[in-house]
């Protein structure tokens, strides 16, 4: 789309663009720029030289154990906090599109958690699973559940993953809900006449219509926990035990801040980079999409 | 005021040339209608004398001054948009101001021309308002006093009423030509209603396909369509096309009339405006026809007939007359000097009176 | 207002029912972190934890506010403050601005501009972590607020967001504008922002929140406490070591951490929901 007036002036245009420019150039370009340069040399054990090793780091990192670990373990984690944040929403979202009176005060109790930093929702959940103190690891035991997250990998990724689903949580709802009141009336009390339970209309009717919804919502999860949750694994496990929660996203930091590995670092930021455009590319084509129908 | 005088005007996208030489001349306070079907460029025309559109090629003067490469705002011309382009966040006071403050006119002359223009349009009880607050025929009004108030040399209007239904059109029709007369500023209004056209305009241009088909007042232009073009344009129902065959080197028209004394060449057509023929007795007429139905609205009645030669052609008659059945044969007749003949490429070549020996 | 198909007598009551119980799930950790930033330590270390209410409200949140650990929350409220305003206004601004010279000018190397912004999609933050820590150290930035800020506030979503927006803006106004003799810098002012207003407010609110929880960047270039932010302070109160966490003070400081943000989002409901429906289109 264009428009058909425009105004013509030989500077101002360049001017008005600068300044996002600028701060896209130095910011953004240049460092991408950097790390796919970076990820073709090793420096020299005193950091003083580097050499030029071509794809040495990238087979390196992919011939290394923690680094494929760590594939399958962001697949985990996002599969989890993808389908349990989904589906929770979805059936508060179904709730509260069919109440008539007081759905106003249920979608504002629902959706404030959005507003919570994941650093900050980590350190409401870590508070809750202290394996000492905590009041839901006290309640298990009570159960005879023993829970300590800082030793039992699987226990550390279901703590992860509830906090992180806990604050997807109101943003799904929130367009499940436009999603199913953008449904005309009309046709789900033609499948009422047609004799269709609740749940039938639901399976047969309205989650169909909803797919575009829910879809979009699906490439948004999983840019989510890839990248956002960051904070979340920062504060509850860092990465542990034993790398069992170690996301990519979080190795990065980890190998790049911690480890002093800016080689590897690099090139999992080169993968990263490959991966987030893939994303970004499914997304764009869904909201053309979504622009045509 | 001034007059706006249009050379050889042409406007192109890119290669495609849509407007292929316009001259026109608009006296001073004259009122202009630019008239033609949608696509034919008249708005790109108008468009261009606003300086919205650059021009191709050509020059478009206002006054004396040569305005091509003059912003809108040097031209010292107001406009009123279909859609009324008013500012939604602006009251209707402060849209009649805005160009008057762009122009660093005193703030006490200002309230004063827009306070004046309001009494003119009746809008004084809703300066405080919204666009959105007004109903359709209020925002016209709106569109109209921000054109007033600026006391611009030429109003262009770019078909300012096609958004109101059609009795306040009627309405707004008649408003805006007494407004034009009292401010005596010269005007260009561009439509596709012909009736608007007729009614509003002292001279009218028809455009076709990016070319001015013909320029002039509009009973003039009524009755000597110089295209075949606007001789089906303007007029409801259009005129009457009759195709003509070429028997032993002479013209028949209808299937029976012989267009004696002159050859019309193969292709070329009469036309006939439908209150210019008369229905009598079958074989009393040049040539006759079959009813195919008849319209009574009134004050008129619509014979539509089907000539033997095949051509449709439509009868104005009186609304108290009596008139045939489906199916009656009639004849048709009509004064020769009301039948124009159009050359193969639909150029008007004389009326028949004028061929005849 | 409901897409479904009236009920009837029990089934309404079970919906509510079932409401009420999502929302108690939900608000679950919230209540918790409210009641043990009202009670003392001695309460939190020996389970199960009160779920009432304690008398130590005042205490823990002035001791939270005005001592903290590294700093003191007020300190690090006011640094996210500043952070949080600066990319939001940042953001919108830049954005604002080349959308404008994106839609309503013709200019050499406009799509090539566009597709660079476009491709910034593909870079977030955490995808340049160390290249973009090395460039904001080189240029000095570290321990300012120029460096939380700054890399942060270049945004193609908001940039197209507004592009949108303008598109939908009929051509008629801008061509009214200029017969009244506005040029585009009037036209921006006069016209354009204002008739924006709304989209801005509801772009503000999204871009607030986005700002005060940005977490890996401020942990990232600030080192000194004093530049701590509240949302990656509350992570510096819990010690790695053995030492005893001070829940009551951490709590306080987690509420306080989130009543901004939150305040927001149920302050202006209808802006939020459109920001944030309207950012994903």
């Amino acid at each position: 789309m264009e428009k058909r007036v425009t105004f013509s002036n030989p500077w101002l245009p360049y001017l008005l663009v600068a300044p996002q420019l600028v701060i896209t150039a130095v910011f953004f370009f240049w460092p991408a720029f950097r790390a796919i340069y970076q990820s073709a040399f090793i420096p020299d054990p005193f950091g003083l030289r580097t050499q030029f090793v071509g794809f040495a780091n990238f087979e390196y990192l992919f011939s290394n154990p923690y680094y494929r670990a760590s594939f399958l373990t962001t697949a985990m984690f996002s599969i989890l906090v993808t389908v349990l944040s989904m589906s929770f929403a979805l059936w508060l979202a179904a709730m509260a599109d069919r109440v008539i009176k007081g759905s106003g005060a249920y979608r504002t109790l629902l959706i404030w958690p959005y507003a919570v930093a994941p650093a900050v929702a980590g350190v409401l959940w870590l508070f809750m699973f202290n394996p000492f103190t905590g009041i839901i690891t006290w309640s298990l035991a009570q159960m005879g559940y023993s829970w300590n997250h800082g030793l039992n990998g699987g226990q550390a990724m279901a703590l992860v993953v509830l906090a992180s689903s806990w604050k997807q949580i109101s943003y799904n709802f929130l367009f499940f809900l436009a999603g199913l009141q953008a449904i005309p009336k009309s046709v789900i009390e033609a499948a009422a006449i047609d004799g269709a339970s609740f749940w039938k209309r639901f399976w047969t009717i309205v989650f169909p219509l909803l797919s575009p919804t829910t879809f979009f919502l699906l490439v948004v999860n999983v840019i989510y926990a890839f990248f956002e949750t960051f904070g979340v694994i920062h504060t509850i496990t860092q990465g542990g035990p034993q790398q069992s929660t170690t996301i990519l996203v979080y190795k990065v930091f980890a190998d790049g801040f911690v480890g002093q590995d800016l080689g590897s670092s690099a090139a999992q930021s080169v993968v990263l980079l490959v991966l987030v455009s893939i994303l970004t590319v499914i997304q764009f084509r869904f909201i053309e999409r979504r622009v045509h129908y | 005021m001034a007059d706006i005088t249009l050379k050889d005007i042409r406007k192109s996208y890119g290669r495609t040339e849509v407007i292929h030489g316009i001259d026109a001349h608009v006296e001073d306070g004259e009122f202009i209608v630019i008239v033609g079907p949608s696509g034919c460029g008249k708005s790109t025309l108008l468009r261009m004398v606003a300086g919205l559109e650059t021009v191709t090629g050509g020059e478009v003067s206002i006054g004396d001054r040569v305005v091509n490469d003059l912003e809108p705002r040097e031209r010292d011309i107001a406009m009123v948009f279909q859609n009324y382009a008013l500012y939604p966040h602006m009251s209707v006071f402060d849209n009649m101001a805005y160009g008057l403050k762009i122009a660093n006119v005193p703030k006490e002359e200002i309230r004063a021309r827009v306070t004046e223009a309001a009494r003119m349009l009746e809008l004084e009880p809703y300066l405080d308002r919204k666009p959105r607050q007004l109903s359709g025929g209020q925002r016209q009004r709106v569109a109209m006093g921000r054109a007033i108030v600026r006391k611009p040399a030429v109003f262009l209007f770019d078909e300012p009423l096609s958004n109101l239904d059609a009795k306040l059109r009627v309405q707004m029709r008649l408003e805006i030509k007494a407004l034009q007369r009292r401010l005596g500023v010269t005007a260009v209004y561009v439509t596709h209603d012909q009736v608007e056209a007729m009614t509003l305009a002292d001279r009218m241009i028809v455009m076709n396909a990016g070319v001015a088909e013909q320029i002039g007042a509009p009973l003039e232009v009524y009755a000597n369509p110089q295209t075949l073009f606007v001789a089906g344009f303007i007029g409801s129902p259009p005129m009457n096309v009759l195709r003509t065959e070429v028997r032993d080197g002479t013209a028949v028209v209808g299937g029976g009339y012989e267009v004696r004394g002159r050859d019309l060449a193969t292709g070329s057509v009469i036309g006939v405006r439908p209150e210019h023929v008369n229905l009598v007795a079958a074989g009393a007429g040049l040539f006759d026809a079959t009813v195919d139905f008849c319209e009574p609205l009134g004050a008129e009645t619509l014979v539509h007939t089907r000539t033997d030669a095949g051509d449709s052609l439509v009868v104005r008659i009186d609304g108290e007359a009596v008139f045939p059945s489906t199916g009656d044969r009639v004849g048709l007749i009509a004064d020769p000097v009301r039948l124009l003949a159009f050359d193969a490429a639909g150029r008007r070549i004389a009326s028949l009176a004028d061929l005849s020996p | 207002m409901s897409g479904m198909v009236e009920r009837r007598g029990i089934g309404v009551w079970l919906t509510h029912a079932g409401l009420v119980l999502g929302i108690a799930i939900i608000c679950f950790p919230i209540y918790i972190a409210f009641v043990a930033s009202t009670v003392d330590q001695a309460a939190l270390v020996t389970p199960p934890m009160p779920l009432v209410p304690g008398g130590h409200f005042l205490d823990n949140y002035h001791e939270a506010l005005f001592v903290g650990a590294n700093a003191p929350v007020w300190l690090m409220l006011a640094n996210s403050m500043v952070m949080a305003l600066g990319i939001t206004v940042g953001k919108i601004a830049i954005s604002i601005i080349s959308a404008y010279a994106i839609v309503y000018f013709r200019f050499r190397f406009r799509m090539v501009f566009f597709w660079m912004i476009f491709l910034t999609l593909m870079l977030p933050v955490e995808v340049r972590i160390v290249p973009t820590y090395e460039v904001a150290a080189g240029l000095g930035l570290l321990n300012s607020y120029t460096g939380l800020i700054l890399p942060l506030i270049a945004s193609a979503t908001a940039t197209f967001l507004f592009r949108q927006l303008f598109l939908t803006i009929p051509d008629e106004l801008v061509e009214a504008a200029r017969v009244d003799g506005a040029g585009p810098v009037r036209f921006f002012i006069d016209i354009l922002l204002p008739m924006s207003r709304t989209n801005i407010a509801a772009l503000f609110v999204i871009l607030f929140i986005y700002g005060w929880n940005q977490y890996l960047w401020p942990l990232l270039v600030t080192t000194d406490p004093s530049m701590n932010t509240i949302v990656m302070g509350i992570k510096q109160m819990l010690p790695t070591g053995d030492e005893v966490v001070e829940w009551p003070v951490v709590m306080a400081t987690a509420m306080l951490a989130m009543l901004p943000p939150v305040l927001v989002v149920i302050f202006m409901q209808n802006l939020f929901v459109k920001g944030l429906v309207e950012s994903e289109k």
